[in-house]
């Protein structure tokens, strides 16, 4: 069982919402914001301080696919494969990405925990399709190539 | 239709074109079952909040519009039918539906004759399901003492999620994942043994399936009752006769004690004894320990401990209230520890005695497994079974209870007073203890205490008792969540009691979680009516005037009173 004062970094987040049962979603997106997933332990504190069931609470966080229960890397990327995109190419993107890296339709993290890459079905951006994002920065129509220059890019600046 | 005006303002709807008087009922299916048409469903329970997803209850307006019983407004002058072509249809697809993604094994699973989709694809006719089953098999959770949860088997009807959460406060199951991935689970998929629940079975009395059932222990008892080298001894709780009788065709809440007794002498037991017996050292104790608390000055309000899913809830979720829970173990826990100090005697060496207890109730399964009632390394109670599973057992035995001769149970265990009986419903354990500390033992003040308050459905109820010169403050809370308003209302000082029962199945043991699934209307109130009407015949009133408990004490060594009559449930680690 946690403790009380377990998160500090939790409490602020809850103060922040006023510890209203209601703002669950509010406050799981916050939490997410903190520790880039939804930590079980964090759950279950939440739960305990919200006065709600741990199961409710693992119900919400399951409901939403932007929610993720599972740790992720330090660069989020998430691939555009709306319409849009879909038909300008991003599944040839989504595979070098995945080849780069290692990963696959199962494995979304790699296990240095530096990148995370995962589909969304649309940004909203059609015109900038085929889009991605790394960490909530926009880039506009991509392709295999300038996703390699990319990432080469983005493992430099983590170097750095 | 021929309308013709009424001068009241009585208002009316249409039913199959019977014209019915509304009565301020909250949803058309209520006003559909008071027609006597009985409409199927699977998420509706009267008790429970409105879920309507099942679209079993389906009825069509004049329109032509298909809407769902349960949640669609009675409205005056509204027509509806319940069975066109197009329902009868609908109802039909929706449970071919549900069923091609359920188990079929029907004929070996554990809740069979109770299965309600069972018997309604063969009410509705469905007799052939053109889907293959592709829903993933998930593993079966055997981690809880009392409850198993075969995921595969639910059909998301969320009967369980509400009852957990509604009744008991507790949440412990509800739905995971969205759209063709949504399941009923635990948070995180734990195992249940791994969570905080409590055990009392409402789960698996509201289960339409066979998701939620109750662990069977029966084999346990074969075993034991056909090994010639043990003594099988048992004991029967008090709502166990007021329910048994219903999976044997007899009326709902029909008091078949001396039937039950004689059937559990048929199956073989060496000794049947009541555990009514034990209700009454109970309410001496409980008694006792109550004017000693007023005398050392507390601490109150002193909480009933026979329940032991109550017990298991006070531990996870206030444990600060430990020590105001009474030091009695329950009936079961003290029928088990006398009667196995009774053969210790050297006298009955020859064999091992095997205690079995039949409860009306899931969390003594958990309860007799607690470490805390080993003596001497053995359990106080070694085999825990429901109701459900008794009437199994007499069943395979091939033994016609509704034909047996009625018998007793044995002595020394088998004699109870009216007040040990009482303990079967929710205000019974409160009534006996205040029968016990009343000074005045005449029918007229039986029947005063009767209507003090303590008897009823009422979720929370109160009353006022004098002791000497002292006022008594009694509160009674059935359904955790009861308990749980109760706790919060009096941590907060809003309000004070110096003695609390709590039972955590609504209504009490008689409609525990191992009762009988409740498949006729006013079942609840027909047990809760026969419990007192087995207190009204019964020729003792007072548990402190049972000559057996009277001479059990005096036989007893005063060493021996506390280890076999009380428990001390260990506190928690410091949650602060």
């Amino acid at each position: 069982m946690p403790k009380k004062g377990m998160y500090p970094e939790v409490d602020l987040i809850l103060k922040a919402h006023e510890s209203k049962q209601s703002a669950i979603i509010s406050i799981l997106q916050d939490v997410q914001k903190q520790y880039r997933y939804l930590p079980p332990e964090v759950l279950t504190y939440v739960a305990r301080q919200l006065d709600l069931s741990e199961a409710k609470v693992y119900s919400v966080a399951t409901f939403y696919d932007n929610f993720s229960l599972e740790p992720k890397g330090k660069y989020l990327i998430k691939v555009c494969d709306g319409t849009a995109c879909h038909v300008r190419k991003s599944i040839p993107i989504l595979e070098e990405l995945r080849k780069s890296l290692g990963l696959s339709d199962k494995k979304h993290t790699t296990d240095d925990m530096k990148f995370t890459v995962e589909t969304v079905s649309c940004l909203g951006t059609c015109g900038l399709a085929p889009v991605l994002t790394v960490n909530d920065k926009v880039y506009p129509s991509m392709t295999p190539e300038k996703t390699r220059d990319l990432l080469k890019q983005l493992k430099e600046e983590d170097n750095e | 239709m021929n309308k013709i005006a009424t001068t009241n303002h009585d208002e009316f709807m249409w039913i199959d074109g019977l014209k019915v008087k509304l009565e301020g009922e909250k949803n058309i299916l209520k006003v559909i079952r008071k027609t006597g048409i009985h409409l199927p469903t699977f998420c509706y329970h009267s008790s429970l909040s409105t879920y309507g997803a099942c679209r079993m209850c389906v009825v069509e307006d004049e329109k032509g519009t298909v809407m769902a019983a349960c949640s669609t407004l009675p409205k005056n002058g509204m027509s509806i039918k319940t069975n066109t072509k197009k329902l009868l249809k609908h109802r039909r697809m929706i449970l071919e539906l549900i069923l091609a993604n359920h188990c079929r094994d029907c004929t070996v699973c554990e809740k069979n004759d109770d299965c309600e989709l069972r018997s309604l694809a063969a009410r509705l006719g469905v007799k052939h399901i053109r889907f293959d089953n592709n829903r993933e098999i998930q593993p079966v959770d055997h981690s809880s003492p009392s409850i198993i949860r075969d995921p595969s088997k639910c059909i998301l009807c969320g009967d369980c999620v509400r009852v957990c959460s509604e009744t008991q406060g507790m949440g412990i199951l509800d739905f995971a994942h969205r759209g063709a991935d949504i399941q009923v689970t635990t948070a995180f998929n734990k195992k249940l043994s791994e969570t905080d629940c409590v055990s009392c079975g409402q789960c698996v009395a509201v289960c339409p399936t066979g998701a939620l059932v109750i662990k069977s222990e029966t084999q346990k008892v074969w075993d034991a009752l056909l090994d010639p080298n043990k003594r099988v001894v048992c004991q029967m709780a008090p709502a166990v006769r007021v329910a048994l009788g219903e999976e044997f065709d007899l009326p709902a809440g029909e008091l078949v004690t001396g039937k039950a007794f004689a059937a559990l002498n048929r199956l073989g037991f060496d000794y049947v004894y009541d555990t009514s017996l034990s209700a009454d050292m109970t309410v001496v104790e409980e008694a006792n320990e109550f004017m000693k608390r007023l005398e050392d000055g507390g601490p109150f309000p002193m909480f009933t401990s026979c329940c032991p899913a109550w017990v298991k809830f006070v531990e996870s979720k206030h444990p600060d209230l430990l020590d105001n829970i009474s030091t009695c173990k329950s009936p079961m826990q003290m029928l088990g520890a006398i009667s196995k100090n009774h053969f210790a005697q050297p006298k009955w060496n020859d064999k091992d005695t095997v205690m079995v207890a039949i409860m009306p109730c899931t969390a003594k399964k958990a309860e007799v497994a607690r470490p805390e009632f080993v003596h001497k390394g053995k359990r106080d109670v070694d085999i825990c079974i429901t109701t459900q599973e008794l009437a199994y057992m007499i069943q395979e035995a091939g033994i016609d209870l509704s034909n047996l001769t009625p018998e007793s149970p044995d002595m020394p265990f088998g004699l109870a007073s009216g007040s040990g009986l009482l303990f079967g419903v929710t205000g019974g354990v409160a009534e006996a203890v205040i029968r016990r500390c009343n000074a005045e033992k005449t029918s007229e003040s039986l029947q005063a205490i009767s209507y003090c308050g303590v008897r009823g459905m009422e979720g929370i109820k109160e009353a006022t008792i004098e002791v000497g010169d002292r006022e008594i403050r009694i509160a009674v809370a059935h359904g955790l969540q009861n308990a749980d308003q109760l706790i919060k209302q009096m941590k907060s000082g809003n309000i004070y009691y110096d003695f609390i029962e709590v039972m955590a199945c609504p209504g009490g043991c008689v409609c525990g979680g191992g009762q009988p699934i409740a498949k006729r209307r006013l079942t609840r109130e027909k047990r809760m009516e026969s419990i007192y009407n087995a207190d009204g015949i019964a020729q003792l009133k007072y548990s402190d005037e049972n000559p057996q408990v009277k001479s059990l004490y005096s036989a007893m060594k005063t060493e021996d009173v506390h280890h076999l009559l009380h428990v001390h449930y260990p506190k928690p680690m410091a949650d602060e």
